[in-house]
This record gives C-alpha cells, structure tokens and sequence, in this order.
C-alpha cells in the first residue's frame, strides 16, 4: 500500500506504480511504451476525476487531514512576502501549534496568524499536531491588536484538529482564551479574512475564525466536533465516523450551500497536496480580490457588517 | 447514557443512579454525604444540602425563580422554537430528540431569559436548562442570549446568566458552534454601552458555553465545587493518559488558578449578585421594605 494515498485512492496509486514501472523499463526510448504510458496517465486522470467528483464527507475529512497536504507555513512561503514571524504572548509561552507575523501580501503590509502542524514526528510533537493551548490563543489575540492599531488587515489560516484537552490548557484557561478571542475579533477595527486550509476543529478553530469573509479549500472541513468524537458520543463507537461526517454537513459544498461559508475555493485535481504551487496560486488570487473588498469598506461599515452577520448565524422558527 | 454523561466521571453518574434508590416524597438522600434529609428542608435551602452545602443541580425556572423579585417578569424569546435545519439522526432523530426533551422539561429550548428586577434593580436574567439535552447551545439558546443582551441594552441595564451545560449542540452541527461567535458578540456590543455581564457558573459549564458567553463576564461566579472547563475530564484523561488532580475542574480549583472572581453559595446569591450589579451600574441598592413600611411612608 502505497503511503502516499488514501485508502479510496489505492487504485489511483495502482496505475501510477504501473506508470512508473513502465516508464523505467522503457528508458531505451521504444514508442510502443510512450504510447502505453500515455495511454495510462489517460486512464490515471480520469480515474482520479471520478473518484474525486463522487467524493464522501468522511473522505473528505480524510483529505482534510492528509499527511502531505499543504499547513500554513507552506502557504506563508508561496503567497506572501517579507514574513517575520512574531512570538509569544508576553505571560507564559510560546506556543508553535499557531504561527503569527507581519508580512507582505503583494505589496500590502498584513498580519498573519494560523495553525501549524508538523510535518515529521519530532515536528508534530513540538507542534502539538496543531491544537492551541491557551497562550497560542493569547499570542494570536496580541496580534490582532498590533494590526488594530496599525491598521493591517488580519488573515487568518484554519487547520485544527481542536484546541487541546490537557491538564496545563485548563489550568491556564483554555475557554476564558478561546472566549476572548471571539469578544475581541467581533469588533476589531480592521478588516478579518479568514480561510479554512485543512480541519477547522470546533471552537479551537473558531478562536481565530470571527471574520468578515470565511473561505474554504474545497477539501477543507469545518466542524462543531469531529467526526470521531461526534460518533463516539451519538452513536457510542468512533467507527461510525463516516456517518457522523455525513450528517453533521463538515464539507465547503454543504456549508456553503447552508451559508456558513461565503466561498469555495477549487483544489487541484486529486486534492491539494498533489500540486501545492497551483493551490498557493489559486489562493492567494481568492485572498487579494477578497481583500479588496474588505478595504474599500470603512471601518465602521466593515464592524457593522460584521455584526450583523455573525447575528445572523442560526436557523429557528419564530412562533 | 447521554452523550454528556460520557464527560462526567463516574462519581457523578453514580450519584444520578443513588438517587433514584430513594423513592421521592418526603425523605431525599444527599447525593454527596448521604445524609437523609426531610426534602421540605433541601427545597427551603434552595436545593443546597443543609449538612454538607452540596449544591444540588436545579432547573432554570426555579433558578430564575429565586433569583428574581416576584415582579414585574417578562420572558425573552419564549416565542422561539428549535427546527432540525439538517435533518440530523443519530440513533434517534434529532426532531424526536427535541420533542421528547420538550415533553420532560415543559421548554421549548434550553435557556430562559427574563427581564425582572432583583432587590428592586432591573436587569435581565437568563438560565439554562441541563435537563434539557444537557444544557446545550444550539441556534435557539444562541438568539434567546442576544435578545437578552439586546433587552439590556435598549433599557440600559445589567446581565445576570446563570450557565449548565454540555456545550455545543452536535445535532446543530456548525450552526451550533457559531452561537458562540454570536453570543459572544453581542456581549461585545453591551460591553462597549458599558453596561455590565455578570456571568455565574453552576454545575456542569463546559465546551463551547464555557469556552464564550459564560467566561465573558464582568465578573464570573461560580457556585461552590461546580465542574467547569473546557474539554471534559475523560477527554483529557484519554489524551494525557494519566489520572487527573483531586478537584481538578472545580469551582475551588479555578479559583486557585486566577479564572474566576469568586465563589459564592447558592443561599447567598440573590443578595451578594444584587450588591454586586448595583456597585457595577453606580446604583443605590434600595433595601426591601416590609409592606407595613410602604404603607406607612405613603
């Protein structure tokens, strides 16, 4: 099995062994096998388009949480310019399950803030797979306020598993942090732009995701609790994972058809991960035309906007 | 089992079942030091145990009911109804998890908002029901809390709400998690009017209740040995796989840990939050006078 795909794209990871094998055999250069290996890829693409238009919300979540898929560092790299990043929250850590900084995005000066998981085992663990512990949350808050008051826009990268459940977390006030957070962006005076990049892992996520436009990759999730811990709960056995992803509506499609998400952004073919220059491309095109918008609104237009649509949220009948 | 059960360590499960051994009427057992007590005695000490100041979970009326002067009382929001917006099902539907909640609990949802007055100052006063789906938020809880705060801030006065819960409505899948940028929004909003939150934690504010509205007070309360946190225990004793602290998540534990401004016992809190609200809004709390006082002053 072949680490690199999912379990639903083994097939896929088939013909290209199959490519590859061909291809290295056929180094003496006979046209018979150029045929072949065209032949191939033919069948490769369209496989993976038909494996990838038929998609379910569990292999979804998957994709969400693949191994290679692009974190926020590798975006940062691509899309911006002149990022330093900036740590602390000046009381207790450092926490490198969120990165933060000043940078430039074509041309304009931004704060960035998002999580980051580890790519390597020792990464991971120094990352904490991605889940903020509170002083994470406090590092991000101080941000936010730097670009307030220098007036910098606030773009915000989601891809949590959730804020982490520990001993210290608690001690330290993981809610009142998480909490914070949602008071202060709801009325911070400077534009909030916020994208869900890979797992948007309940209110871990939503810590830094107040915003005046929500993006989502097309393959990203975004959730109350995963899928796991939804069927754990429920349906009393995480195997029921995929049922859980079905009915809770994680993916950008659903959300955006029940209007929790202003835009989807489209993945390359086969996810991502499969291509990370055209995705960085991709995405940064959607931020700049977003951005745009955002500018051109004052600042009291873009709070009261803000306002008014997280008062919006909720779906109840009024007797 | 429900599914905030599962967050509960099994002491307190244990003590659901013990209670159900007693058979109601005129004796009940103290789930906490097993003293028997006449329950004509637990209900005048507000559900409080007289021997061992265990504070017994109560319902959002009766919460309400001996937070409040007996008027005026207007209800905020009784007009809401829930709906299964994603037609979510589980081992049950969603739809027949809310009309059976409904049946049991005679609520439509599990918060109540008021606009009362307490010691003759006005304020709005809200309070969850845990027995309703464990307290938990979902877009309705979200809307009757903004209409509160949205009360508040057309009368310009305070906020008292008094929090239960298990979190975020799963069933509401990200509707319910974005009521926590809703609530907290519009405590947001108050705040800049200056007018004052004060936010009590009872027993069990955990998840996305705790992690907004109920840890954005002007002041956070707590009632006394209530469990309140973020994850719950069993969450994170599967994560760190060791046995948590003696405490760990209780009122007194978070009073040590700088979160909270202070515990106060149930008998006490009409009277110490009145002082409190009327310090906060630069008022004079005017003593109640027995009526013969009244009647004599006019």
């Amino acid at each position: 099995m072949n680490q690199n795909y999912l379990d639903f794209e083994q097939s896929i990871a088939d013909l290209e062994a199959k490519i590859e094998a061909l291809r290295n055999s056929g180094k003496d250069g006979e046209v018979n096998i150029d045929d072949e290996i065209k032949r191939l890829r033919a069948k490769s693409r369209k496989l993976t388009e038909s494996i990838f238009t038929a998609l379910t919300p569990w292999q979804i979540a998957q994709l969400a949480r693949h191994p290679q898929r692009p974190y926020t560092l590798d975006y940062l790299q691509r899309i911006f310019t002149d990022f330093e990043e900036l740590h602390g929250d000046r009381a207790f850590a450092d926490d490198p399950a969120i990165v933060s900084g000043l940078a430039r995005l074509d041309g304009q000066p931004v704060v960035v803030i998002g999580h980051q998981k580890g790519r390597d085992t020792r990464e991971k663990v120094r990352r904490n797979f991605g889940m903020p512990r509170p002083e994470g949350y406090r590092k991000a808050l101080r941000l936010m306020h730097t670009a307030e008051r220098f007036h910098l826009p606030v773009l915000t990268f989601i891809d949590t598993p959730g804020a982490y459940p520990g001993v210290g977390a608690e001690e330290r006030g993981q809610s009142e942090a998480i909490a914070r957070n949602l008071y202060v962006m709801a009325a911070l005076k400077t534009p909030i732009l916020s994208t869900v990049i890979g797992e948007g892992g309940s209110g871990g996520a939503l810590a830094i995701g107040v915003c005046d436009r929500m993006l989502m990759l097309q393959y990203a999730t975004y959730a109350v609790i995963s899928p796991e811990g939804c069927a754990s709960i429920l349906w009393k056995s995480a195997d029921m994972a995929p049922t859980a992803a079905e009915a809770m509506g994680i993916t950008a499609e659903r959300l955006l058809k029940l209007g929790l998400v202003d835009a989807v952004i489209p993945e390359p073919m086969g996810g991502a991960h499969r291509d990370i220059d055209a995705m960085a491309a991709t995405l940064k095109a959607s931020l700049l035309a977003h951005l745009a918008t955002l500018n051109s609104l004052s600042v009291d237009q873009l709070v009261a906007a803000r306002y008014a649509r997280l008062m919006h949220y909720g779906q109840f009948e009024e007797i | 089992m429900s599914w905030f059960d599962k967050l509960l360590p099994p002491k307190i499960k244990s003590e659901g079942r013990g209670k159900k051994a007693v058979p109601e009427g005129l004796w009940r057992k103290c789930p906490e030091c097993g003293a028997v007590l006449y329950s004509a005695e637990i209900e005048g000490n507000k559900e409080v145990c007289p021997k061992c100041q265990y504070h017994m979970r109560i319902g959002a009326r009766k919460r309400l009911d001996m937070f409040l002067d007996k008027e005026p009382r207007i209800e905020i929001g009784a007009e809401l109804r829930p709906i299964d917006i994603l037609k979510f099902k589980d081992s049950k539907k969603y739809k027949d998890r809310l009309a059976d909640a409904q049946k049991a609990t005679g609520e439509k949802d599990a918060l109540i908002v008021m606009r009362g007055q307490v010691l003759g100052l006005p304020l709005v006063a809200a309070a969850f029901e845990f027995s309703f789906m464990g307290g938990s938020m979902g877009s309705v809880v979200g809307e009757r809390f903004v209409r509160g705060v949205d009360a508040c801030i057309e009368h310009e006065i305070p906020l008292v709400c008094f929090s239960a819960s298990g979190g975020a409505r799963m069933q509401e899948a990200l509707f319910s998690l974005m009521q926590m940028a809703k609530t907290s929004a519009a405590l947001t909003r108050m705040g800049e009017k200056g007018l004052p939150f004060i936010s009590v934690l009872t027993d069990p504010t955990m998840g996305g209740v705790s992690a907004s509205l109920a840890m954005l007070g002007d002041l956070v309360i707590a009632e006394p040995n209530a469990l309140i946190g973020f994850a719950g225990p069993r969450v994170i004793e599967q994560t760190v796989r060791e046995t948590l602290p003696e405490g760990f998540q209780r009122s007194e534990f978070l009073l040590d840990h700088g979160a909270i401004d202070l515990i106060i016992n149930r008998n006490e809190m009409r009277d110490r939050l009145a002082s409190l609200v009327s310090m906060l809004s630069r008022r004079t709390l005017i003593p109640r006078r027995a009526p013969a006082a009244d009647a004599s002053a006019s």
